[in-house]
């Protein structure tokens, strides 16, 4: 199907984006982005994708595709489910040969089944090249291999630092840290002041993943790039050895906490600062409440601080939009991807998803959203400073499994409160990480 | 062929049982056998397993999450049941006392069973918050304690909230069923047993117990079917967590199978829970339901 693709657009262009990436002194020359498809006659297309996590995110969605089915006359259908039941749909999609032709899913999903999607890398270096090309963490999810694209980022819904401007100033600190040792006194003060932070460490999908933050950031990973389990590391026992300082000015119950504990909490003006997505600003702003709304003004955001790797290692909730092969019709499913990304439709997604997503293309970096209030700004670069799920090794389904099974957040929980030692705790992630990741 | 058949007891037996037996083959034995042999193999979601033999369970076996949970399952099945029973049965009994407002009553206690599990499921986590549980409040508000009680981050207190959701949602459900079974005693028996003098308590362990037993036989079943099984309360509170100490058998078999997408090992955790599941059954069949029992006599 690839391959009649291919062919078509030969014929259709003589200067095939295929070719295009054979031909690299081609590429040089030319510093215009092609881009030309045919989309297939009385096309139709079935959409699924994860449900909204704000109200403008499907409403600019949805006038979009409205937009597409306007000019191109091809009928799109989109469905949404909860983000975490559309990895099980699109697993047996991919595996039964039948359902929608475009499915919009997370992390590391399409390195479960890459032989069933379709190759985008025509589509994807089209875009690159016009939109200042893709960040790093974009080419491990979605171009594993280093040759091919096997799906389209769409960007990350960035978790970085949420915290309180006036409490930070009441516990004597300034500006919010930009390094771990600073951080962890910051957190420290701000407990002395009787207004903790805190952190999720329970079995929380999105919000735990501080935990990966914290041992990428003191050099600790999961594996290395063989994929050989290292976790059992000194640098990831650094990690939960800093973790339980860390733990001990924690706001009680963080080790209960699942993905909205913490927005409720500081909400409630209860916690000074947290990690989570724009969701906890978005909310006091619109809040019908005036003492929550009162809080909107306070909160400000910063990116998660530097370790001693000495370069952001973030962790955010990717999503990517893949094609099957078993579409019908790829080249209309092409051209809808293509539209959606284009600056016209996915600048204004951006604005009506009001932050919560952040782009994986360097250019949309000037989109005004992320100017437009201050407090935007810093989770402009959550997809520039994100490392993938299973960072350092290749993704598929030990990375998957390893992450749904919380070995990295179970393991600074355990650390953490003390529960084990470090070294027993990362003894056992390396023990229940080796099972994911045998041979 | 088609008269021979209409005169055929056998034949006509065996038509008539086919969409019943259909039904049981498509929706009850194919997904059982299907799970069985998954529990075999290595499939992954979206991709086809090979068969490995009993690696899933020389693995779970060694793997202290499975372990874990397996503990965690029994003793949240055997204490919830326990208390279902006692609570259930204290219960009934008092229902079937001539109470005031007796049908009233008899239907508010349903309530807890009534409601979606998952909607009971997040009113006790707000009420097990860390941060804004009610009952912590009161208790802090009253001067009994100084601070919130750290109901599911500690794990042993987080097996305990969850029990007591747990039997709180069951409790209805055996004091209704045992209720009906009380009904059926005829009061004759206990104006016998009164103008032979009994007390109370004789009254309850010679008259109500065994006529009673071939009941709690059933709707204890039941219950331990339903406590070792259970999923949503423990998936809407603590997802698991803290430190897998709410994990049940069930809720692990999801997060492997579905979230981690490992259906070989999730459908090996959940063919795992069979053995003790026959065994509750057994347990009943063979233990509670015995005649001698039911007639009042013992064991000989």
């Amino acid at each position: 199907m690839t391959e009649s693709t291919r062919r078509q657009f030969i014929q259709a262009t003589g200067i095939a984006t295929g070719a295009v990436a054979a031909a690299p002194m081609l590429l040089s020359t030319s510093a215009q982005a092609q881009w030309n498809n045919v989309p297939e006659k009385d096309a139709k297309l079935r959409v699924l994708r994860w449900s909204r996590f704000v109200q403008g995110d499907i409403d600019t969605y949805l006038a979009n595709v409205k937009k597409f089915t306007e000019k191109t006359g091809i009928e799109v259908r989109v469905d949404n489910e909860g983000w975490e039941d559309v990895r099980p749909k699109a697993a047996v999609a991919a595996n039964t040969g039948a359902g929608p032709d475009i499915i919009l899913s997370t992390n590391d999903d399409a390195n479960l089944y890459p032989d069933k999607l379709l190759d985008v890398s025509d589509l994807c270096d089209y875009l690159g090249k016009k939109y200042g090309g893709w960040y790093p963490a974009c080419e491990t999810y979605l171009k594993p291999d280093g040759k091919k694209w096997i799906g389209v980022p769409l960007g990350a819904s960035g978790a970085i630092m949420v915290y309180r401007q006036s409490h930070l100033k009441a516990a004597g600190i300034n500006s919010f840290p930009k390094d771990v040792d600073s951080y962890l006194k910051m957190f420290q003060a701000l407990k002395a002041k009787g207004t903790p932070g805190g952190m999720a460490l329970g079995n929380a999908t999105g919000d735990s993943g501080w935990t990966h933050w914290l041992i990428w950031a003191f050099g600790g990973s999961i594996v290395d790039k063989n994929n050989k389990v290292v976790i059992n590391s000194p640098q990831t026992i650094k990690a939960l050895e800093y973790a339980k300082e860390l733990y001990a000015t924690f706001i009680p119950g963080t080790l209960s906490w699942l993905d909205p504990n913490n927005n409720k909490a500081f909400l409630d003006g209860q916690l000074s600062v947290t990690n989570n997505g724009i969701s906890i600003y978005y909310a006091a702003k619109n809040s019908d409440n005036p003492s929550v709304k009162a809080l909107a003004a306070d909160i400000q955001h910063a990116p998660f601080p530097v370790g001693p790797v000495g370069s952001p290692t973030e962790y955010h909730l990717f999503f990517n939009q893949m094609i099957f092969k078993y579409t019908k019709y790829p080249n209309a499913a092409k051209e809808f991807l293509r539209f959606m990304m284009e600056e016209e439709q996915y600048g204004a997604w951006l604005q009506g998803a009001g932050g919560y997503v952040s782009h994986p293309l360097a250019a949309y970096g000037k989109n005004p959203i992320w100017t437009v209030d201050p407090k935007h700004t810093p989770y402009r670069d959550s997809v520039k400073n994100m490392r993938p799920a299973g960072y350092a090794g290749q993704l598929g389904y030990a990375s998957a499994g390893a992450m749904a099974d919380f070995i990295v957040c179970n393991m600074v929980a355990e650390a953490g409160s003390g529960a084990k030692t470090p070294a027993e705790a990362a003894l056992r992630a390396q023990k229940r990480a080796e099972r994911y990741y045998k041979t | 062929m088609l008269s021979r058949l209409q005169n055929s007891r056998n034949g006509l037996g065996l038509l008539f049982m086919l969409p019943a037996t259909l039904l049981l083959i498509v929706f009850l034995t194919y997904p059982l056998g299907l799970g069985i042999w998954l529990g075999f193999t290595d499939t992954k979601v979206g991709r086809e397993g090979v068969f490995i033999g009993l690696e899933n369970y020389e693995y779970l076996w060694e793997d202290a999450v499975t372990r874990l949970a397996l503990f965690n399952t029994l003793f949240y099945t055997f204490v919830a049941s326990v208390l279902k029973f006692f609570l259930g049965l204290w219960l009934a009994v008092l229902l079937n006392e001539r109470l005031p407002l007796k049908t009233f009553f008899r239907s508010i206690i349903l309530l807890p069973y009534i409601v979606p599990t998952a909607l009971s499921a997040i009113a006790f986590w707000w009420l097990y918050d860390a941060q804004f549980s009610i009952i912590s409040w009161v208790l802090v508000k009253a001067g009994w304690i100084d601070n919130y009680i750290d109901f599911l981050g500690d794990p042993w207190n987080a097996r305990f909230s969850v029990l007591a959701a747990n039997v709180w949602r069951g409790v209805p459900f055996v004091a209704i069923t045992l209720l009906a079974g009380l009904q059926t005693i005829s009061p004759t028996l206990y104006e016998a047993a009164a103008i032979d003098g009994a007390t109370a308590w004789q009254r309850f362990r010679h008259i109500t117990l065994p006529l009673l037993t071939p009941m709690i036989a059933v709707v204890m079943t039941f219950s331990v079917l339903f406590t070792f099984t259970d999923f949503q309360l423990i998936y809407v509170i603590t997802r698991g967590g803290p430190l897998n100490a709410t994990h049940l058998m069930a809720t692990l078999s999801f997060q492997r199978a579905i979230s981690g997408g490992a259906l070989g090992e999730g459908a090996a955790i959940a063919i795992a829970m069979v053995p003790f599941l026959l065994a509750a059954i057994l347990f009943s069949y063979f233990g509670l339901q015995r005649r001698a029992w039911q007639q009042g006599g013992s064991d000989k």
